[in-house]
């Protein structure tokens, strides 16, 4: 299957191209990347941003922002989850179509950020949902959006169309559905999903 | 067989479906092989702003609202006539003032007899 990297090169030079299935399929995946239209909060606006003329999001074939669960592959979460909020994002993410792709932006969407302590804000999306990439800051820059974006792609293409390390959405045995919390007593119930995020144990 | 007149049309017919359905063919070939599909209750719900739809999309409205249709339409052509009015109205002759008058007089009639009739309050 895999072809040699320098042989491949050498071929190249000579006006050859070899390739794999998974390179072409991972190649045309990774370039036509569409993010769910979907703003959370603060971060929204430089995700906003970086779609805008100056960032230009459609250099990496990603500005087409779908308003639809059912048509997007990457879910955005630019914001503060609050816990009011956060069963509607894991129901989003569910009603995405494989494969979906999750960035964490902000430090309110991987932790909680400034609001943390509060009680009514989700301490990390990542309780729920797989997070593909995090990227910090409060609000990240543009660029930032842009770099968590080019990891994504460099994910995407390392991807493995067979294989035991092949990604969930190839595996028929992989978790498909991501139960989404409800309104409890005192919080969302589950807490979290035991198969996504482990509860830290706290060492005094 | 090739003598016929329409053997031409007829190879062109099945390039036309071969290019329409080996796409199809390749697609389901490819979620066949390599990515199983798997629906779930959340995943096939209809409503997609991501909170869960009440009720029934197949809802009734009363068929009562059409009067209030029949009534909107006395004001819609009022008002497609009533902006040239206005706009030409100080070159205007008495007898197109008139003509003018009695039409707008004649929907104001209608707006009236419907009103009477009680129409206008929601039973
Ligand atoms: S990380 Fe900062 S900028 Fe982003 S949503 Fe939270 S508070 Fe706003």
């Amino acid at each position: 299957m895999a072809v040699d990297e320098g042989l491949k090169i050498e071929l190249g030079k000579q006006g050859v191209l070899v390739t794999t299935i998974e390179e072409l399929y991972n190649w045309g995946r990774k370039n036509s990347v569409w993010p769910m239209q979907f703003g959370l909060a603060c971060c929204a606006i430089e995700m906003i941003a970086t779609t805008m003329a100056r960032y230009d999001l459609a250099r990496f074939g990603a500005e087409v922002f779908r308003p639809s669960p059912r048509q997007a592959d990457l879910m955005i979460i630019s914001g503060t989850v609050t816990k009011k909020m956060a069963p509607q994002v894991v129901r989003l993410y569910n009603q995405m179509a494989e494969p979906r792709y999750v960035i964490a932006m902000g430090a309110c969407a991987i932790s909680g950020g400034p609001f943390k302590e509060g009680y009514n804000v989700l301490k990390g999306i990542d309780r729920y949902i797989p997070v593909d990439v995090h990227i910090p800051g409060c609000p990240p820059r543009p660029e930032a959006l842009i770099q968590a974006f080019m990891l994504l792609q460099k994910k995407i293409d390392g991807q493995h169309l067979t294989g035991p390390d092949r990604p969930r959405f190839l595996d028929a045995e992989a978790q498909g559905e991501f139960p989404v919390p409800v309104q409890g007593e005192h919080d969302l119930e589950p807490a979290s999903n035991p198969g996504v995020w482990t509860v830290p144990v706290v060492i005094r | 067989m090739a003598s016929n007149p329409y053997f031409s049309l007829a190879v062109l017919f099945v390039a036309a479906l071969g290019f329409g359905l080996t796409p199809l063919a390749l697609a389901w070939l490819w979620a066949k092989v390599f990515s199983p599909a798997k629906p779930n209750a959340v995943k096939n719900a209809i409503y997609e702003c991501g909170l869960v739809s009440k009720g029934d999309a197949w809802m009734q409205f009363r068929s009562a609202y059409y009067l209030y249709a029949i009534i909107f339409l006395i004001f819609d052509v009022e008002a497609v006539f009533l902006l040239p009015f206005a706009v030409a109205f100080t070159g205007l002759g008495a007898a197109a003032c008139g003509a003018m008058l009695v039409f707008v007089l004649l929907l104001i009639e209608g707006l009236a007899w419907a009103w009477a009739k009680g129409v206008l309050t929601w039973a």
